[in-house]
C-alpha cells in the first residue's frame, strides 16, 4: 500500500480528485452565498464543474511533483542537475527528467488512449453493422463518436511526442532535451487532461463531433465543457513540447552535425514542432470562447448577439488543419529514416525530402478554409483556398517519388519494421490520392461531410502516423529494452492489419459517394448500404484483433524477447553504434559527425566517429 | 533500361485497368440535376489522374520489392545513388502544373454549378432540429415535402431556427450549410423525375441521422397540378382541425421534445396541458390558453416552464395562424 502511494501517478490522481472537489465546492459555496442555485443536474452546476476540472488538473501536476524543482528554485534551494531515477519499473510512474523515460511514458500513455479511442470505435461500428438502432442510444452514439475523434487525436499527439522525445536527443547526440523539467511538465499535464476529456462521458456526454461547432456546442450537456477543458490543457503539452524540441535541435547537436547532416527524422520533428508551437493556441482559443459563451453569456458565436458561428470554424481549422501535419510529418520522417536501412541505399534526394517537410508545414498554414467550402463563408474565398490546398500535393509528391527512387535498385529486406514502412507508403498513398477530390471545390460539394472524407482521413492517419508508429516501435524496441519483439507475431500483426484496413477505408469511401453522411447513428436502409457497412465493421474487428497480437508481442517481449544488444538492423545511425539498452545519459563518449547519414553502399564511409572525449 | 521499359508498360496497363475498374463499379448515385453533370465530369477527370498516379507509385514499388529484394546470405549494400536534381525538379514542376490546371478547372466548374437563371423559382427553406420545411412564396404554399418541377432552376433561400444544418441531396451532388442568423443559397436545376431525399449533412444533435425530407421532382405540368391542389387545399381549410395539428406535430419536430402520453422529455409534455395552471421558472403561474401557447411557439424564451431552464426551444416564426390553430386544436384533444 505504501509503495503504491509513493508512486507519483497515484498521488497525482488522488490530488486531482481532491482538487476537483475543492474547486467545485468553492464555486458551489459562492453560488449559495450569492443566492444562485448551487446544485445542477450532475450534482454540481456547470461553472462548478469547469472550475473544478481546472483546479483538479493543477492539483494533479502539483501532486505528482512536476512543479517541485521550480518551487524549490523560487525558494532559493538548490536541486541536482540530473536526478537519479529508481532502477526498476517505478520510474515510469513518477516524475523523471530522463528524455528516454519520458518518451516511453508518452508512448505507453498514447497506446492506452489509442486503445480507448479504438474501443469506442468498435462499439459504434457494431451499432452501424446494420441499419436501425440496435443497442445504444442516439445520444450515446454521438458521444462515443465524438470522443473517438478527440481521444485518438490526443493519443496520436502524445505518440508523436513519445517518438520525438525518445529519439531526437539520441539522434543528435545530446544527453537530454534542452529543458528536462519543462519536458516532464509537458508530459505530466497530459494524463489529467485525458482524464478530464474522458470524464465528459459521465457528465451527459456531448453530441457535436470532435469539431464542437457552435451553436450546437452551446446547447450540449455539461460534458462538452470537459471536452473543451481536456483539449485546452492537452494543448499546453503540445505547445511546450514543440518549444523544447526546437530548442534542443538548435542548441544540442553533436559536433559536425550541420543542418543537412541531421537525420531526416530530426527535420520532420522540427517541422512538426514549428506547427504545434504556433498553431495549437488557436484550438485552445476557439474552445475557450465557446466556454465563455456558455458560462458568461458572451455572444462570440451567437448571431442573436451579433456573433458569428462561422468565425469559430475559421479559428478552429486554423489549428486543426495544420494539426494533421503534426501527426503525419513525424510518421513520414520515420518512413524516410528507416527506408535506407532496409534498402541498403542512400535516401534519394535527402535535401528535397527534408525541405518537403518544411514545405508541407508552411503550406499547411494556408489551407484551413477547405474544411468550409460548404459552410456559407464568403463564396469567393473558396477559389484561393482550393489553389493553396492542392499545392500541398507538390511537396507530398516529392516524398513519394523519393521513396520509390530509394527502393529502386536497392537490396531490399523485409523484416517487420520494413513491412510497416511499406504499408505506410501504400496506405498513405491512398490517403494522398483521395485528397484532391476534396480539395477541388466542385467535387467537394458532393464529398464534404460524407464517409468519403472519413475514409480519406483514416488513410492519411494510418499511413501517416499509425503504420510508421508501429514500424518505429518494432525498430527501436531493442534500443529501449535490449530485446527484440517476435518477428513471427509482428508479421501476423501486419498481415492482419494491412488488408483489413485497406478494405475498410475503400468501403468507407464507396458508401460516402453513394450518400452515407458522416456522424450519423443510423442510415436509411433504402440507400442499400447495409452489406458494405457489415464488411466495414468486420474489417474494424480484424484490425482490433491485429492490435491484440501487437499488444501481446509488446508486453511479452519486454521480459521474454530474444536478446538484441547489438546493431541488429546494421544501421549507420549513432544510437545503434552503442550497445542496447541505451545507458541513462545516452553516449558515454561524445561523437562527431564525419559523413552523410545515409551513405549505404559507399565503401569505407561512416556517419559518426566517437572522439574519445567524455561528454 | 530494361527495368524502365517493363515498369513503364506496367504503369500504363495498371492506370487503364484501375480507371476502367472504377468506371465499371460505378461510383456515384444517379445524376438528377444539371449541376450533378458538371460535378461528375470533374470527378471523372480526377479519377483518371488518380488512377495514373496510383499506378505510377505502386508499380515501381511492387516491382522493386520483387526484383531488387535481397538474396539470402547477401549482406552487401545497394547501388550508391544519392539523388538526381533533374528528376527532383521534374517531379516538382510537373505536379505543380497539374495542380494549377486542376485548380483552374475547379474554379470554372464551380462557376458552372453556381450559374443563376433569372427565371428561377424561389423556395424558402427552414431547417430545424430535426426536420425541413419548405415555403413557396410565389404560391403561398407551405409544405414538408420539396416538390420541384424538372428542367427549371430553383433557388433555395435557407434559414436555420437553431443550429447549423446542411442541405444535401446526394443525387443533386451539391451541398450547402444552413446557418442560423444568415440566409444561404442553393441553386439547383433538377433534370430527372423521381423521388429523392434531402439529408442533413452537418451534425445537429441527437436525431441528426433522421433529419431527412422527401424531395419530389415532377414534370412541369404535374408541378402546376400540385400547386393548384395545394392552393385549393389551403383555401378549403375551414376552422381548426386536430388531425392536421397532429400531422404538424409529427412533421415539425415537436415530438422530438414534447410527449403526448405524459412521459418526460426534453420539453414539457402536452398531455393534459390545455387549460392547466403552468408553473414558470420565475415562480409565477400562467393558464395554458391560446395566447400562452401561441407565444410559447413563436417566442419560446418569453415564458419558461419551471424545470426546463436548460433547454432552448427554437422559435417557430414561420407558422401561419391557421397552422397554430390546428396545433392548439390537437393539444385540446390530449386530455
Amino acid at each position: 500500500m505504501k509503495k503504491i502511494l509513493s508512486l507519483g501517478l497515484v498521488r497525482g490522481l488522488l490530488w486531482q480528485i481532491a482538487g476537483t472537489a475543492a474547486g467545485a465546492l468553492l464555486v458551489t459555496g459562492i453560488r449559495a452565498l450569492m443566492g444562485l442555485n448551487p446544485w445542477g443536474s450532475f450534482l454540481f452546476t456547470e461553472p462548478a464543474w469547469v472550475v473544478g476540472a481546472l483546479t483538479g488538473v493543477i492539483a494533479f501536476v502539483w501532486g505528482v511533483g512536476a512543479l517541485t524543482d521550480w518551487f524549490k528554485w523560487a525558494l532559493g534551494e538548490e536541486t541536482p542537475e540530473h536526478r537519479e531515477d529508481p532502477p526498476g519499473w517505478e520510474k515510469y510512474f513518477g516524475v523523471s527528467l530522463d528524455h528516454k523515460v519520458i518518451g516511453i511514458q508518452y508512448t505507453v500513455t498514447a497506446i492506452l488512449l489509442l486503445l480507448v479511442g479504438g474501443l469506442f470505435a468498435l462499439i459504434f461500428r457494431l451499432e452501424l453493422a446494420a441499419s436501425g438502432m440496435q443497442f445504444i442510444s442516439l445520444q450515446l452514439y454521438n458521444t462515443l463518436m465524438s470522443l473517438h475523434g478527440m481521444v485518438m487525436i490526443v493519443g496520436i499527439l502524445l505518440g508523436v511526442a513519445g517518438v520525438m522525445n525518445y529519439l531526437v536527443p539520441m539522434l543528435i547526440g545530446a544527453h537530454d532535451m534542452a529543458f528536462p523539467r519543462l519536458n516532464a511538465f509537458s508530459y505530466w499535464i497530459a494524463p489529467p487532461a485525458a482524464i478530464v476529456l474522458l470524464s465528459s462521458l459521465a457528465l451527459g456526454g456531448f453530441d457535436t463531433g470532435w469539431t464542437g461547432y457552435p451553436p450546437l456546442s452551446t446547447r450540449s450537456p455539461v460534458g462538452i465543457q470537459m471536452f473543451f477543458i481536456g483539449v485546452w490543457v492537452a494543448g499546453w503539452s503540445s505547445i511546450l513540447g514543440g518549444l523544447n524540441l526546437i530548442a534542443t535541435v538548435m542548441r544540442l547537436r553533436a559536433k559536425g552535425m550541420t543542418a543537412f547532416r541531421m537525420p531526416i527524422l530530426v527535420w520532420a520533428s522540427v517541422a512538426t514542432s514549428l506547427i504545434s508551437l504556433t498553431a495549437t493556441q488557436l484550438i485552445g482559443l476557439s474552445f475557450q470562447l465557446v466556454m465563455f459563451q456558455r458560462l458568461l453569456g458572451m455572444g462570440f458565436f451567437d448571431p442573436a448577439k451579433g456573433g458569428n458561428p462561422i468565425l469559430f470554424q475559421h479559428l478552429f481549422w486554423f489549428y486543426s488543419h495544420p494539426a494533421v501535419y503534426v501527426f503525419i510529418l513525424p510518421g513520414l520522417g520515420v518512413v524516410s529514416e528507416l527506408l535506407p536501412v532496409f534498402v541498403r541505399k542512400p535516401l534519394f534526394g535527402y535535401r528535397w525530402v527534408a525541405m518537403s517537410s518544411l514545405g508541407i508545414a508552411l503550406v499547411g498554414f494556408l489551407v484551413w478554409a477547405h474544411h468550409m467550402f460548404t459552410s456559407g463563408m464568403n463564396e469567393y474565398l473558396r477559389v484561393p483556398f482550393m489553389y493553396s490546398t492542392l499545392l500541398v500535393a507538390v511537396p507530398t509528391g516529392v516524398k513519394f517519388f523519393s521513396w520509390v527512387a530509394t527502393l529502386w535498385k536497392g537490396k531490399i529486406e523485409t523484416p517487420t519494421p520494413m513491412l510497416f514502412v511499406l504499408g505506410a507508403i501504400v496506405v498513405f498513398l491512398m490517403g494522398g490520392l483521395s485528397g484532391p477530390p476534396n480539395g477541388v471545390v466542385t467535387t467537394d460539394l458532393h464529398l464534404h461531410d460524407t464517409y468519403f472524407v472519413v475514409g480519406h482521413f483514416h488513410d492519411t492517419m494510418f499511413g501517416g502516423y499509425i503504420f510508421p508508429f508501429f514500424a518505429a516501435i518494432y525498430y527501436w524496441f531493442p534500443k529501449a529494452t535490449g530485446r527484440r519483439m517476435s518477428e513471427k507475431l509482428g508479421k501476423l500483426h501486419f498481415w492482419l492489419l494491412f488488408p483489413s484496413f485497406l478494405v475498410m477505408t475503400f468501403l468507407m469511401m464507396r458508401v460516402g459517394l453513394l450518400g452515407m453522411r458522416r456522424r450519423i447513428a443510423d442510415y436509411d436502409p433504402a440507400l442499400g448500404l447495409d452489406f458494405w457497412h457489415l464488411l466495414i465493421t468486420i474489417s474494424a474487428f480484424l484490425i482490433a484483433a491485429s492490435v491484440l497480437v501487437f499488444l501481446y508481442n509488446f508486453f511479452r517481449s519486454i521480459k521474454h524477447g530474444e536478446p538484441a544488444p547489438g546493431n541488429i538492423w546494421r544501421s549507420r545511425s549513432p544510437e545503434w553504434q552503442v550497445p542496447s539498452p541505451m545507458p541513462v545519459h545516452n553516449y558515454e563518449e561524445a561523437f562527431e559527425v564525419v559523413g552523410e547519414p545515409y551513405d549505404y553502399g559507399l565503401p569505407g564511409s561512416t556517419y559518426i566517429r566517437f572522439n574519445g572525449k567524455s561528454h | 533500361m530494361r527495368h524502365f521499359v517493363i515498369v513503364g508498360v506496367l504503369v500504363l496497363l495498371l492506370s487503364i485497368l484501375t480507371f476502367w475498374g472504377l468506371e465499371a463499379v460505378g461510383l456515384m448515385p444517379v445524376q438528377a440535376s444539371l449541376q450533378a453533370q458538371t460535378v461528375d465530369w470533374m470527378f471523372r477527370l480526377e479519377m483518371a489522374v488518380i488512377s495514373f498516379l496510383f499506378a505510377l507509385i505502386v508499380v515501381p514499388l511492387v516491382y522493386s520489392l520483387l526484383v531488387f529484394r535481397r538474396k539470402p546470405g547477401d549482406t552487401s549494400d545497394g547501388e550508391h545513388i544519392e539523388g538526381n536534381t533533374r528528376l527532383e525538379v521534374t517531379w516538382t514542376v510537373l505536379p505543380l502544373i497539374t495542380v494549377l490546371v486542376f485548380s483552374y478547372l475547379g474554379a470554372v466548374t464551380l462557376g458552372e454549378t453556381r450559374r443563376l437563371d433569372p427565371n428561377a423559382m424561389v423556395v424558402n427553406v427552414t431547417a430545424f432540429q430535426w426536420g425541413w420545411r419548405f415555403e413557396y412564396p410565389d404560391y403561398g404554399i407551405q409544405s414538408n415535402k420539396l416538390y420541384l418541377p424538372a428542367n427549371r432552376q430553383v433557388v433555395l433561400k435557407m434559414n436555420s431556427n437553431d443550429v447549423i444544418h446542411s442541405f444535401w441531396v446526394p443525387e443533386f451532388r451539391i451541398k450547402q450549410d444552413v446557418v442560423p442568423g444568415r440566409t444561404t443559397e442553393y441553386r439547383i436545376t433538377p433534370v430527372r423525375i423521381g423521388e429523392y431525399k434531402v439529408r442533413c449533412a452537418e451534425i445537429c444533435g441527437a436525431s441528426h441521422a433522421y433529419m431527412e425530407a422527401p424531395v419530389v421532382v415532377v414534370s412541369q405540368t404535374d408541378f402546376q397540378k400540385w400547386v393548384q391542389e395545394s392552393v385549393a387545399a389551403q383555401a378549403a381549410t375551414s376552422g381548426p382541425d386536430p388531425k392536421r395539428g397532429e400531422k404538424l406535430y409529427n412533421e415539425l419536430g415537436c415530438k422530438a421534445c414534447h410527449s403526448i402520453d405524459g412521459s418526460k422529455g426534453v420539453g414539457p409534455t402536452w398531455k393534459g396541458l390545455w387549460g392547466e395552471q403552468v408553473k414558470l421558472s420565475d415562480g409565477t403561474t400562467v393558464v395554458a390558453d391560446e395566447a400562452y401557447i401561441i407565444e410559447s411557439i413563436r417566442q419560446p424564451q418569453a415564458k419558461i416552464v419551471a424545470g426546463f431552464e436548460q433547454q432552448a426551444m427554437p422559435a417557430f416564426t414561420t407558422l401561419t395562424d391557421a397552422e397554430l390553430a390546428d396545433l392548439i386544436a390537437f393539444i385540446q384533444t390530449l386530455k
